[in-house]
């Protein structure tokens, strides 16, 4: 629809159809311009492989977090157990594209119908249940993913770990060499293509998921559950869903993070890491697909970041027995508490809330309140 | 035969401390309807305290007790004073993420005050035991079944026959109704908070006095503890208790036939035993052994 002078203002809403809109408003439509062009020209201008890898790192927990905003930010039910899914897909990728050397797109679906497949078998037993009895479930999840992991070595080389050696190719490119009209592109270069492109699809599957009407049932089911069934959602129906959907995603993840490391062990699926994901999605935002992205870049890049300079923090300890009284591990375990404690007492909306507010204060600029 | 009744009662002695953080769980359940995942590091802090206590303040061992519950109560009521007064009327997934934030808080807080080494409590039980027939009982698993059973006691006449407890019980039962009588939901929230951290703490250090010491490893045996609560079903104070012996005693036999029967499914087996046990309850029986089962009208 063209909008003539004196048409409705772009950001009215006038209906369902306006309330639904992908990209309703120019802006949103010079933003999203404006984050392609980064996504493109960043790694050409960057070569860093420290920065570069950190970002690569950011993307995987921007897609394994959408994941866990799906189900927690939307649905309201608490995992504990991403972390087991985001192992599940790592350990699927080293056995199907490592050792069977089956490309990318398939191993890449492969770890998501496991990790659906998972999430359907244990999503039944904690969700067709009142209350947060998810949140104890995939806490045992934990734990007895890490004994199988531990255990059943022909499947993940038990406590050694195993390597993956996935090929990452996409038919027309090797992501781990690309050539371009000439131009060769390191491993990081092709990675963070890759994997950002990758962050777009997924945000996108999970923003048209949430803003029909799937979404809206989640978001019944999260805001009062009975009320929700009084007009017709399933509930239980949909939180199993939500559970399937996050954990395919979270398996995603763990698929793209094995091959990109090349080695994973069972000490990488720890009760921190669902954490950390955790303290993603409410520092950037519950129920915001955009949040999980904006929390992923902020607490996502935070361990990394820790280690590399950790000699220049007070009080950090830079090796085992070093100077310092909190180590590393204990620092960012500390700061992930903090912020998911913070955040939701101060700014239950998180950086998309904060953001929000200031689009407010300007879209109504100089009136604003 | 003795060997059998050596695990059990190594699993009485271990669902005793399971016991006791189930029941930590379940005050905090009824009154506020929250599940407290910071139950780990509370019950981590009191047995670190008990050790300062004991060890660096050379108070005798039954005081250095005392404090640390006393000192864990404090704790424990404050962070429901400070953080978690302001989430009253926010939905229950938020509330329990903020105790999951004060556990991954605590836990290295404890480890940049007191470090990561094993320390030894200095305690009156040591590794004394007594001989009964066959059976080789240690000195501080009775007095950890002892004191628990005390405590237990003790928890189930404070709630029948104080007023305070009866105020509790009102508030778990109907909020409402129970400050329209006047009774205090503020009070109520903050001493079940109290009574919680009381009861980690005393886990916490008749557990750190026992033969593994005290480390910061020592905050999972509470995570242990969600499935005794599950089992017992969530609001039932007896259910709760008896859940922590079952999954204890079914963790301590799975420790001693490993051997025999368990070797199939890998070494240590009996660390995840209670979550299994838990899944299997919520599959036949998911509102426990004891608890109300959730009746709900559309």
């Amino acid at each position: 629809m063209a909008r003539t002078r004196g048409g409705p203002h772009r950001n009215l809403t006038r209906g369902y159809s306006d309330d639904l809109r992908l990209f309703g408003t120019p802006a949103a439509k010079i933003g999203l311009a404006l984050m392609l062009a980064v996504l493109v020209l960043l790694p050409t201008v960057v070569h860093d492989d420290f920065w570069l890898s950190v970002l690569i790192y950011v993307g995987i927990t921007a897609i394994g977090a959408i994941g866990l905003n799906l189900l927690t930010g939307y649905c309201g039910q608490i995992s504990l157990g991403h972390a087991f899914f985001i192992g599940a897909g790592a350990y699927i990728t080293a056995r199907v594209g490592g050792d069977l050397d089956l490309p990318l797109p398939v191993w890449l679906l492969a770890a998501a119908v496991v990790g659906a497949v998972l999430g359907g078998l244990i999503g039944p037993f904690a969700l067709r249940l009142r209350g947060n009895y998810l949140a104890i479930v995939t806490l045992g999840l934990i734990f007895i993913g890490e004994h199988i992991w531990r255990n059943f070595k022909d499947l993940t080389g038990g406590n050694s770990g195993t390597s993956v050696n996935a090929p990452v190719d996409i038919g027309v490119a090797d992501i781990d060499q690309m050539v371009i009209a000439g131009e060769t592109y390191s491993r990081n270069q092709g990675w963070f293509w890759l994997v950002w492109v990758l962050v777009g699809v997924v945000a996108l599957l999970a923003k048209n998921l949430v803003r029909t009407r799937p979404g809206r049932a989640l978001q019944a089911v999260r805001d009062r559950d009975q009320a929700a069934e009084v007009i017709g959602v399933r509930a239980g129906r949909y939180k199993i869903g939500a559970f399937v959907i996050s954990s395919a995603v979270a398996a995603m993840a763990g698929a793209l993070f094995g091959a990109y490391q090349r080695f994973v062990s069972p000490d990488e699926w720890n009760l921190l890491l669902s954490i950390q994901y955790i303290a993603i999605i409410i520092v950037g935002g519950l129920g915001t697909i955009f949040g999980s992205v904006l929390g992923a870049i902020f607490v996502g890049a935070l361990p990394a970041l820790i280690d590399r300079y950790s000699e220049y923090l007070p009080g950090v300890q830079t090796g085992v027995g070093g100077e310092g009284f909190i180590s590393v591990f204990a620092l960012n375990q500390a700061i992930f508490g903090l912020l998911i404690v913070l955040f939701l007492v101060l700014e239950p909306r998180g950086l998309a809330g904060i953001w929000l507010r200031i689009k407010a204060y300007f879209k109504a600029w100089p009136f604003s309140y | 035969m003795t060997a059998f009744l050596q695990n059990c009662f190594a699993g009485l002695a271990l669902g005793s401390t399971y016991a006791l953080v189930a029941l930590g769980f379940v005050v905090i359940y009824k009154s506020t309807g929250v599940i407290n995942f910071a139950q780990g590091g509370l019950l981590a802090l009191g047995a670190y305290l008990g050790y300062t206590f004991s060890n660096n303040l050379a108070i005798a061992f039954a005081v250095a007790i005392v404090l640390a519950c006393v000192s864990a109560a404090v704790v424990g009521a404050a962070f429901e004073r400070i953080v978690l007064r302001r989430m009253v009327g926010q939905p229950p997934f938020a509330v329990i993420m903020i105790t999951i934030g004060l556990l991954f808080v605590l836990e290295p807080l404890i480890t940049s005050i007191w470090g990561f080494d094993n320390k030894q409590v200095d305690n009156p039980w040591n590794i004394q035991t007594v001989g009964v027939g066959g059976l080789v009982l240690g000195v501080r698993d009775l007095w950890t079944i002892g004191l628990t059973a005390a405590v237990v006691i003790g928890f189930f006449a404070f709630f029948r026959y104080t007023s305070l407890g009866l105020a509790m019980r009102a508030t778990a039962f109907d909020p409402e109704a129970a400050l329209a009588q006047g009774i205090s939901a503020r009070r109520v929230y903050a001493v079940s908070w109290a009574i919680a951290a009381a009861l980690a703490a005393l886990a916490g250090i008749t557990l750190a006095a026992g033969p593994g010491g005290l480390q910061p490893s020592i905050s999972f045996i509470a995570l242990a503890a969600f499935p005794a609560m599950i089992l017992g079903g969530l609001d039932s104070p007896g259910g709760a208790v008896a859940g922590g012996l079952i999954i204890g005693l079914a963790e301590a036999l799975t420790r001693g036939y490993q051997d025999q029967l368990f070797s199939w499914a890998g070494d240590n087996v009996s660390v995840i035993v209670p979550y299994l046990v838990m899944i299997v309850i919520l599959l036949i029986r998911p509102y426990g052994l004891a608890g109300t089962k959730d009746v709900r009208r559309i």
